[in-house]
Formats: structure tokens, C-alpha cells, sequence
């Protein structure tokens, strides 16, 4: 977390450093290798474990283990060294990895417990059990691929958006603004209510003038979108790749 | 937060592409298009209670070629004072680090679109009159525009005709290219680019690996999809022009009318593969086009007699039409009082 407060700073200028984990993954360094193998695997285990549950049609426990088992495979078989950017989106390369994983996966009980040694990702896989049921896509494993490819994608933005907030509100703490991670969490993010409150509403439920509102909402969506960028930055390996993932993230399509 | 709702997600998606206008005098209303490096959108200026386009980039760049390029576009578009282009009124970076210019907000339908609708041939050929001429002015100002096509041309209501998106124009320098190179009269070759590039009409635009929009397919001048960027001169942009005009003539030819041999000579000219056998200027395009509305022989098509004669007739029909009348009548009045 850190990190993305050193990044880009309150100011929300253009990010200094241009890291890239798919890059550093091939490190010859063992420390900046696992550091890129941490960041994608923080991005990508949740939507593998759903992917698993829907795709392969695997149980909760099946697909805690085999996610564990890939996991702990793509980092002793260094399988993102055969990634070429050029040829394929990082999501697109990780889903046909898992494809021929489940093809070949044999079930030994020794080896499922190494994911465990090997991973420095906490995985919640209770939580990630709950969000799939809360979400539960109407996809059947007889689907056609580019279905799968659709929902790897669209549970990739989930979590990357649901680490950046979570970042954000450690970054609003830390720079002493809580209050506009709040209101941004209410205006943005809440869906208890039908519909969302107005700024005049938010702004006699805080005790703040309107302007305070407008301007609190800037701020945190800003700080949202530079920490949502950076983390979809570390993920690509190229300038153009970036501006590509990012349009796509936002929805910009041309038109 | 630990799980975001379907909902959430379009909610952040929006207001993570959403340009941050805090702090500039302008208030967000919607996003009108989306083109290779950024959106334009309509903002209202709070301080003149003017609507006015907004053009920035979609996402930060960190290698400042995009940021570099809006700049220069909009550079470009204030040193041309012309009631064919778009004025700019401001320029700068967003709070959020977006470059971004603003413009007069226009009011109207895209040339593609407009010529979907009915509209006579000389009116289509006025409206491709007044995109010669403002062409003409950027040429005169050392600009090319080297995207142009019907997508890139504004009608408005009140007959405004405003080229668009110079985002890819060229500033030629002083060493101008005038005469032929081994390229240009390599003539089969450049006949067989023409063939491959002469083919439809709205493909997108190429770009290069960063993302740099050359041109269009359909609309570019071999020598441009050569690639031949340092040697490119005005004649490019003739070239795109005679695929607009060839555009709006196939427009008009989904009635009943059948093309002028004269405007298919036009267009050809304009469009010729060797770059030296084009029009020498947009002005000079603008003008044969207008010689032909006027009934005059044109540049492009020489005529033989009957041609000419034919066209003097068309020309002077209402004259020939009322001296025939006079000489009938006369002569039925002669026959009448003989009798």
C-alpha cells in the first residue's frame, strides 16, 4: 500500500515508475520475481478459483485446491516465461494455463499442501466461495470458450477495482481523509439503496456544504482511478498494451 | 468493501473515465465521441454559459507522445483562423494529468451521415467547394491535414462546413517535395496501391505502434500508405479529397442520377496513383468543380464537339428553349395570315 501513496502522490500527476510484474516475473532476480508473482497473483487468484468453480464445475474444495495446486505450478514452473504479450492478453494466456493444468492434473495429496510453502498471497477463499454464490453467473461448463474468456475478464475487473478501493481507503486514512473515502464509498460504491443520494443529501448527512461534497468525490475518484491504473500498469508490459487494457477497463471504446 | 456489485463496477468504470474538470471553469454534460487517443466530450463553460467541446486524452501517458500530439493539435487548430475550422479556445492539463483542449462545440451531422440523407449533386458538390477551399488555407499555412475523409467533415444547420480531428496533421517543411521522385513515376506499382486502397470507405483508421493515426484506408494516398511521411505534400490531402468527392458523387448515384462523366474525371485526377498528375492545389480542385456547376469545360475532361456542344446546350437550354419558341411561334404566325 505504501507503495501507491510513494506512486503518484495526493497530487494525482502521471505515476513515476513504470514497473511491470509481467516483466519482472522474468527476473533473474529471486526477489523481484516473487515481488512480480505476488502482484499477479493478488490480481488473479480470485477470478482462476471462480473460473475453476464454473469452467471445470468444481466443487468448493476441489477448486480451493486446485487453484493452490496451479498457483504454486505457475511459480515452480515459471510458466509466465513462455508469455508473449504479443500474442496474447496475460488473462487469455492464465485461462488456457489452467485449461491444460485441470487437463493434466493428477490428484496427489502431497503435492496439493506445497501451494501453501510457496504462495506469500493470502487467500481468502472463503470469501472469494461467498462472492461467486453472490454472484452466480448463469454460464454452464458447456458454454463456449469466449464466454469463459468474457467472465475471467469481467472477475478481473471486479477484483482489481475491489483491491484499488481498498487501497484508496488506506491512502484516504493515511493523508488524513477518511471523510472522502466515506462519501465516496456511499455514493459509489453502496447499493443498500434503491437509488443513490443526491449531493445535497450526502452533504446534510455529513454536515458538509454541497461544494464539500463535489470536491471530496473528486478527490477520491481521482486517487480511485490513478490506483486502479497503476495496478492494471503493473500488469502490462508496454505502453500501447497499457492504453489498450485501460480503455478497455474504463469502457472507452472507439466509436 | 470486500465484494463490489455489477452495479458498483459500471458506477467506478464511469467515473474512472470521466475526465476530472475540477478546478477549469467547465461542468461535465456527456461524452459525444471516442476516437484512437481520446474522447471528446460536451462541458458547458460556466464562466461565458457556453457549450463548448472538450477533447482529452482517455488515459494517462506516461511517455507523453499522445499528451505531445492533443498539445499540438490544438497548436495547430489556433494558427488556423478559418470559418472552416473548428476554433480553440483553451488549452491545458486536468487535475487528474489529462491534456486536453476546448473548442467550439458543433452543432450538426458528420458528412457520412448527412449524405445518407437525400440531397441534390450540386449541393453535395458546394458543400465539397467550401472543404477545398478551407483545405486550401491550411495548405497556404504549411499544414496538412492527412485524415481527411467524411467522417472528419461537420454540416451544420446554417450550411457550416468545418473540417475536423487534425490530430494527425503534418506541419511541411520549408524543403517541400515539387518534383517527381522514382516512387512517383513507378507507375504500375503506384496503380497497384491505388487498386488495394480504393476499395471501401469506412474502415478505421491505421495506426502505428504507439498508437499514431496515419490515415485511412480508402482515403490515403499511396505514397502516404507507403509510408513515405517525409516526402508527403499537399497532393496527399488531394488525393483524399477526390475520394470524398468520388464519395458523395456514389452517394447521389443511389437515386436515379447517373455520374457526370466530367466529376468521375474530376475524382480520377484527384485521385491519380503518381502524385505530380493530381490537381496542383485544393483550389485548383475547388475550381474545376466549380467551373462544372457553372456549365464550363473542366480541367480533368477534355471534350470533343459533340461533348462541347452538348454541354453548351445544357448550358444555355432555357435561352435555346425560348429562341425555338419565338422561331415556332413566328412561323405558325407566317403560315397563319398566308393562308
Amino acid at each position: 500500500m505504501k507503495e501507491d501513496t510513494r506512486i503518484g502522490g495526493p497530487s494525482g500527476k502521471f505515476p513515476a515508475t513504470r514497473w511491470s510484474a509481467v516483466v519482472a516475473a522474468r527476473s533473474d532476480d529471486p526477489r523481484e520475481r516473487s515481488r512480480a508473482l505476488d502482484a499477479i497473483l493478488a490480481l488473479y487468484w480470485k477470478p482462476i478459483y471462480k473460473y475453476l468453480r464454473i469452467r471445470w464445475n468444481k466443487s468448493n474444495e476441489d477448486a480451493k485446491d486446485a487453484t493452490q495446486e496451479f498457483l504454486a505450478q505457475l511459480i515452480e514452473k515459471e510458466y509466465l516465461s513462455d508469455f508473449d504479450p504479443a500474442k496474447a492478453r496475460l488473462r487469455t494466456f492464465l485461462r488456457v494455463c489452467v485449461d491444460h493444468f485441470v487437463a493434466n492434473q493428477t490428484k496427489a495429496a502431497s503435492r496439493l499442501k506445497r501451494g501453501g510453502d510457496v504462495l506469500h498471497v493470502t487467500l481468502d477463499f472463503e470469501g472469494a466461495e461467498a462472492e461467486f454464490m453472490r454472484a452466480k453467473s448463469p454460464l454452464t461448463a458447456a458454454a463456449p470458450v469466449e464466454s469463459f474468456d468474457e467472465y475471467l475478464e469481467k472477475e478481473f475487473v471486479r477484483n482489481l477495482f475491489t483491491l484499488a478501493v481498498t487501497d484508496l481507503r488506506f491512502f484516504c486514512e493515511e493523508h488524513g481523509k477518511l471523510r472522502h473515502f466515506q462519501l465516496f464509498e456511499r455514493y459509489d460504491l453502496d447499493d443498500s439503496d434503491t437509488s443513490s443520494p443526491s449531493y445535497g443529501e450526502l452533504a446534510e448527512e455529513f454536515g458538509i456544504a454541497v461544494t464539500d461534497v463535489t470536491n471530496h468525490l473528486a478527490f477520491a475518484r481521482r486517487e480511485f482511478r490513478r490506483i486502479a491504473l497503476e495496478k492494471l500498469r503493473e500488469m502490462t508490459c508496454s505502453e500501447a498494451e497499457f492504453r489498450r487494457e485501460a480503455r478497455a477497463l474504463l469502457g472507452v471504446e472507439s466509436a | 468493501m470486500n465484494w463490489l456489485s455489477d452495479e458498483a463496477i459500471a458506477r467506478l468504470r464511469s467515473a474512472g473515465a470521466e475526465p476530472d474538470l475540477a478546478g477549469t471553469r467547465y461542468r461535465l454534460i456527456e461524452r459525444i465521441a471516442s476516437g484512437g487517443m481520446g474522447s471528446v466530450y460536451l462541458a458547458e463553460d460556466a464562466t461565458l454559459g457556453r457549450r463548448v467541446a472538450i477533447k482529452i486524452l482517455d488515459v494517462p501517458d506516461s511517455s507523453g507522445d499522445l499528451a505531445a500530439r492533443l498539445q499540438r493539435e490544438a497548436h495547430i487548430l489556433a494558427s488556423l483562423e478559418h470559418p472552416g475550422i473548428v476554433p480553440v479556445h483553451d488549452a491545458g492539463t486536468l487535475a487528474d494529468g489529462r491534456v486536453f483542449y476546448a473548442m467550439k462545440f458543433v452543432e450538426g451531422e458528420r458528412l457520412d451521415r448527412f449524405s445518407e440523407r437525400a440531397s441534390t449533386l450540386p449541393g453535395r458538390l458546394r458543400i465539397f467547394q467550401r472543404i477545398c477551399d478551407t483545405v486550401a488555407f491550411a495548405h497556404t499555412r504549411g499544414v496538412l491535414h492527412r485524415d481527411l475523409k467524411p467522417e472528419n467533415i461537420m454540416t451544420g444547420p446554417f450550411g457550416e462546413v468545418l473540417v475536423m480531428d487534425w490530430g494527425v496533421a503534418k506541419i511541411l517543411s520549408a524543403n517541400r517535395v515539387s518534383t517527381p521522385t522514382p516512387a512517383e513515376t513507378a507507375h504500375d506499382q503506384a496503380r497497384d496501391d491505388q487498386r488495394t486502397l480504393a476499395t471501401t470507405s469506412s474502415r478505421p483508421s491505421l495506426k502505428t505502434a504507439h498508437g499514431a493515426v496515419l490515415g485511412t484506408p480508402g482515403y490515403m494516398a499511396p505514397e502516404q500508405a507507403r509510408g513515405d511521411v517525409e516526402r508527403l505534400d499537399e497532393r496527399a490531402d488531394i488525393y483524399s479529397l477526390g475520394a470524398i468527392l468520388q464519395f458523395l458523387i456514389a452517394s447521389s448515384e443511389r437515386g436515379t442520377q447517373t455520374t457526370p462523366r466530367a466529376l468521375v474525371a474530376i475524382a480520377r485526377k484527384a485521385m491519380d496513383a503518381v502524385p505530380a498528375a493530381r490537381y496542383a492545389s485544393a483550389s485548383e480542385l475547388g475550381q474545376d468543380i466549380a467551373r462544372y456547376l457553372d456549365g464550363l469545360p473542366v480541367l480533368a475532361y477534355p471534350e470533343n464537339a459533340w461533348q462541347k456542344i452538348a454541354r453548351w446546350a445544357v448550358r444555355y437550354r432555357l435561352a435555346i428553349v425560348l429562341v425555338l419558341t419565338y422561331l415556332v411561334v413566328r412561323a405558325l404566325l407566317i403560315f397563319w395570315f398566308r393562308r
